[in-house]
C-alpha cells in the first residue's frame, strides 16, 4: 500500500526581478503588463522527481539547504501545487510544517486549540474529547488560559506540537520541528513518531538531523538542487549523502587553504603572544608549504575519527643552522589546544638544516571527535625566537558517524556481565 | 469551481469560529472591552450629527428629522460596507502564515472579514433601536419583512467584491490605497448623509442610479425611516447583479488561488 507517490514531480517558481515590488504603478507605466508578468527567470525548485512512501511507514527527505526537501513537503501537503507531475495522497494530512501558524496571540491558549483543531478539520466535539490530551502533551495546564502573547517562543511551539499531533492524521508531514523542545519534550514527540507508526500510519520528516532519519526512518530520500540523488534504505541514504558533504567540505576547505597559503610573508615584530592567527618570525627559516596526508599519501581536509593523518611541511633555510626545533598544535573551534609538541619537547637534539627540506609529523590514529580544528605550526630556535611561526591558519575537519562529545575520543570498548543485556 | 464553492459549506464551522475569534481578540486588551461595538457607531453618529445638524444647519429637508435617526440608517450599513472591504483587501496578506504554512482554504479569510463586521452591524442595529425609541421615530412594520433581504443582498454583494480585492491585493498591493480613496468618493456619491430626493440627486439621477449602494440606502432608508418601501424593483434588479459579482468574484479567486501561496 501506497501512502504517498510522487510521480515525475516538477515545481517551478519564477522570479521577477524588474517586477520586484509587484506594484500596479510599475506594471503600468512598463506600458505592457502582459510583458512584466513574463517571469525572467525560473528556478526549478523540484526537477522531475518520483518516490512513493508505503502506508506505515516513516520516511526521511534529506538534502542541503535550498535542495528542495520543504517544497517537497508543502507539495504533498496539498499547499502549492506541482507545475508538472502528480502527487497522490492517500488520507488525512497533517502538516508540521510550521507550529503554531494559525494562532491569534490575543485569545488563550485554550481558544486557539480549538481553533487550530478545526483549522485542521476536527469537529469541535473531537477537541474537546481531546482537549487534556493536547494540554498534558504540551505541559501546558497552568498557563492554557493566559493569551498566547504571553508564551515563550517553546511554549508556544509545544501547543502546536501538541494540536498537530492529536489530529490524528493518516499521514504526518514534519518540518525540522523537533528542534523546538527541551530533550524530554524530544522524546515525548519521537515516542508518538513511533506510536503513529504501530498504529499504520505514515510520517514523511524534513530534517538536518541525520541521526534521527536513520534512528526513525525506514526509508530516505536524498534531494540535492531539486533533483533525487538517492532513495533506499535510510542508512544507505544517509552514508551516500554523508560521503557527498565529506567530499564538497573537502572542496572549500582547499579553496580556504589556498588563500591562507598566499599570507604574507613572516613579520618580524608581531606579538606573537596576542595575535589570534597569522604569521610572523625573523624569515630565516621558512615553511613554504603545509600539507595534510590522508593514509594515500593524497592530501586532504577532511578525516574520519580514527584515521592516520600526517602533517608534511616544507621548509627553506636561507643559511645553513644548527639550532632549530619544528612544533605543532591541534586546535578545536573553541580555541582548546588538543594537543601540542615539538621536536625540543620530544628530546631531540639539532645538528643541521641545510637548504629545503620536508618535515612530517604523523599522526597513526586520529582519536579526535567530530569537529573543525585548525593547527598551528612552527620553526624556531631553542630559545624560543621564532624563525616562522603560522598561527591558526590551517583548517581540517574530523567526521564522525558517532555523536560522543568532548575533544579526545580514545580507542574503547564496552564488556557487561551475563545479566546486562542490550536489545 | 462550483465543487469549491460547495466546500465553503464544509468550512462553516471554521468561518464561524473564526468570526468568533476576531470579535474577541479585537477588544481584547481594551477597557471597554465588547462594549467598542456600541460605542464605535454611538460616537460616530454623533460627530455626524453634530456637523449636520448644527455646524451645517440643513433645515429644508423636513422630512429627515430626526435627523440622527436618518443618518444611523444608511451609516451603519455603509461602515459595514467599507471595513468589510477594507479588512478582507488585506486579509490575505495578513492571514499569509496560514496560506503559506498550512492547508487552508484561502477563501475563509475575506468571508471571515465581511461577516465580522456584519455581527458588529447587527449590534449597531441595537443603538439604532434605542434611538428609534428615544426619537419616537418607529419603521415602517409593513415594509420590515424587507429588511433581512438588504441585508441578504448586501452580503452577497461584499462577498463578491471581497473575493476580487482580497485576490488581487496579493498582486498588486496598490489596491489598499486606491480602495481607500474609492471608497471615501464612494461615500459621497451615495445618499447616506443626505436623502436621496435631494433636488441635486434627482438631477443627476441616471448616473445615482449605477451606483449599486444607492439602491441599497434607499431601501435602508424607506424600510427603517420613510416608513415606505417603494424600491424593490431596483432591489431584486441589485440582488442579480450581487449573484453576478459573487460567482464573478468567486471565480476570479478561484484562478488566483494556487499563486497565493507564492505571492503572499
Amino acid at each position: 500500500m501506497t501512502a504517498i507517490e510522487l510521480s515525475h514531480v516538477s515545481k517551478m517558481y519564477r522570479r521577477y526581478s524588474a517586477r520586484r515590488f509587484a506594484t500596479l504603478k510599475s506594471a503600468l507605466l512598463g506600458r505592457s503588463i502582459l510583458r512584466d508578468l513574463q517571469p525572467d527567470e525560473t528556478f526549478m525548485a523540484l526537477n522531475d522527481v518520483s518516490f512513493r512512501v508505503a502506508k506505515g511507514s516513516a520516511f526521511g527527505v534529506i538534502g542541503r539547504n535550498g535542495s528542495g526537501k520543504s517544497t517537497a513537503l508543502k507539495l504533498v501537503a496539498g499547499i502549492t501545487k506541482p507545475t508538472s507531475g502528480t502527487v497522490r495522497v492517500d488520507g488525512r494530512v497533517s502538516a508540521l510544517i510550521e507550529l503554531g501558524a494559525g494562532f491569534h496571540p490575543e485569545i488563550s491558549g485554550r481558544e486557539n486549540v480549538f481553533i487550530n483543531g478545526i483549522m485542521l478539520g476536527l469537529s469541535k466535539r473531537d477537541i474537546e474529547k481531546r482537549f487534556d490530551d493536547i494540554v498534558d502533551f504540551a505541559e501546558l495546564r497552568d498557563f492554557i488560559d493566559a493569551p498566547v502573547k504571553t508564551y515563550s517562543s517553546g511554549m508556544y511551539m509545544r501547543l502546536g506540537f501538541a494540536v498537530a499531533v492529536n489530529v490524528n492524521p493518516d499521514v504526518l508531514l514534519v518540518d525540522e520541528v523537533l528542534a523546538v523542545g527541551d530533550e524530554s519534550f524530544t522524546h515525548k514527540c519521537l515516542d508518538r513518531f513511533r506510536d503513529f507508526r504501530r498504529r499504520g500510519k505514515t510520517v514523511l520528516l524534513v530534517t538536518h538531523s541525520l541521526a534521527l532519519v536513520e534512528r526513525l526512518c525506514d526509508e530516505a530520500v536524498w534531494l540535492d538542487g531539486g533533483q533525487k540523488e538517492a532513495e533506499g534504505d535510510s542508512k544507505r541514504v544517509v552514508d551516500a549523502y554523508l560521503t557527498a558533504v565529506d567530499r564538497s567540505e573537502e572542496r572549500s576547505l582547499a579553496a580556504a587553504s589556498a588563500t591562507a597559503g598566499r599570507v604574507s610573508p613572516p613579520v618580524p615584530s608581531a606579538n606573537m603572544f596576542q595575535a589570534t592567527e597569522g604569521r610572523w618570525g625573523s624569515g630565516d627559516v621558512e615553511i613554504v608549504r603545509v600539507a595534510l596526508l590522508a593514509q594515500n599519501g593524497e592530501p586532504s581536509f577532511v578525516f574520519h575519527t580514527g584515521d592516520p593523518m600526517s602533517i608534511r611541511l616544507s621548509v627553506r633555510a636561507a643559511q645553513p643552522t644548527g639550532d632549530f626545533v619544528f612544533g605543532v598544535g591541534l586546535f578545536n573551534a573553541d580555541g582548546v589546544c588538543c594537543f601540542g609538541t615539538n621536536t625540543e619537547l620530544e628530546q631531540m637534539q639539532p645538528d643541521q638544516l641545510v637548504g629545503e627540506a620536508d618535515v612530517t609529523f604523523a599522526i597513526d590514529s586520529l582519536d579526535l571527535v567530530e569537529g573543525s580544528y585548525k593547527l598551528d605550526v612552527a620553526v624556531h630556535k631553542r630559545d624560543g625566537a621564532p624563525y616562522d611561526y603560522h598561527r591558526l591558519l590551517y583548517t581540517f575537519r574530523v567526521a564522525s558517524r558517532s555523536r560522543d562529545v568532548g575533544i579526545f575520543r580514545p580507542r574503547h570498548h564496552w564488556t557487561f556481565s551475563s545479566n546486562v543485556r542490550f536489545r | 469551481m462550483f465543487s469549491n464553492l460547495g466546500s465553503l459549506l464544509r468550512y462553516r464551522g471554521l468561518i464561524q469560529s473564526l468570526v468568533a475569534r476576531e470579535l474577541k481578540a479585537r477588544y481584547r486588551g481594551s477597557v471597554l472591552g465588547f462594549a467598542w461595538s456600541f460605542v464605535n457607531p454611538l460616537l460616530l453618529l454623533s460627530i455626524y450629527s453634530f456637523v449636520f445638524t448644527t455646524i451645517m444647519r440643513n433645515d429644508d429637508v423636513a422630512q429627515t428629522k430626526p435627523f440622527a435617526v436618518f443618518l444611523f440608517c444608511g451609516l451603519l450599513p455603509w461602515t459595514w460596507f467599507s471595513a468589510s472591504l477594507t479588512e478582507a483587501t488585506s486579509s490575505l496578506i495578513s492571514g499569509g502564515n496560514l496560506i503559506k504554512k498550512v492547508l487552508f482554504p484561502a477563501e475563509v479569510l475575506p468571508i471571515v472579514s465581511v461577516l465580522a463586521n456584519m455581527v458588529h452591524y447587527l449590534l449597531g442595529l441595537l443603538i439604532l433601536a434605542a434611538f428609534m425609541i428615544a426619537f419616537q421615530h418607529y419603521p415602517d412594520v409593513a415594509s420590515l419583512p424587507w429588511f433581512p433581504v438588504v441585508i441578504a443582498v448586501q452580503l452577497i454583494f461584499t462577498l463578491g467584491l471581497a473575493f476580487v480585492l482580497s485576490a488581487l491585493t496579493v498582486h498588486f498591493r496598490d489596491v489598499r490605497d486606491l480602495l481607500t480613496n474609492l471608497l471615501t468618493l464612494w461615500f459621497f456619491a451615495t445618499p447616506i448623509i443626505y436623502p436621496y430626493f435631494t433636488p441635486s440627486v434627482s438631477r443627476f439621477l441616471t448616473l445615482f442610479r449605477l451606483n449599486p449602494f444607492y439602491h441599497l440606502a434607499v431601501s435602508y432608508q424607506e424600510i427603517l425611516f420613510f416608513g415606505q418601501f417603494g424600491h424593490a424593483r431596483s432591489l431584486l434588479l441589485l440582488a442579480a447583479l450581487s449573484v453576478v459579482v459573487f460567482l464573478g468574484g468567486y471565480w476570479l479567486f478561484d484562478r488566483l488561488r494556487d499563486s497565493f501561496a507564492e505571492a503572499v
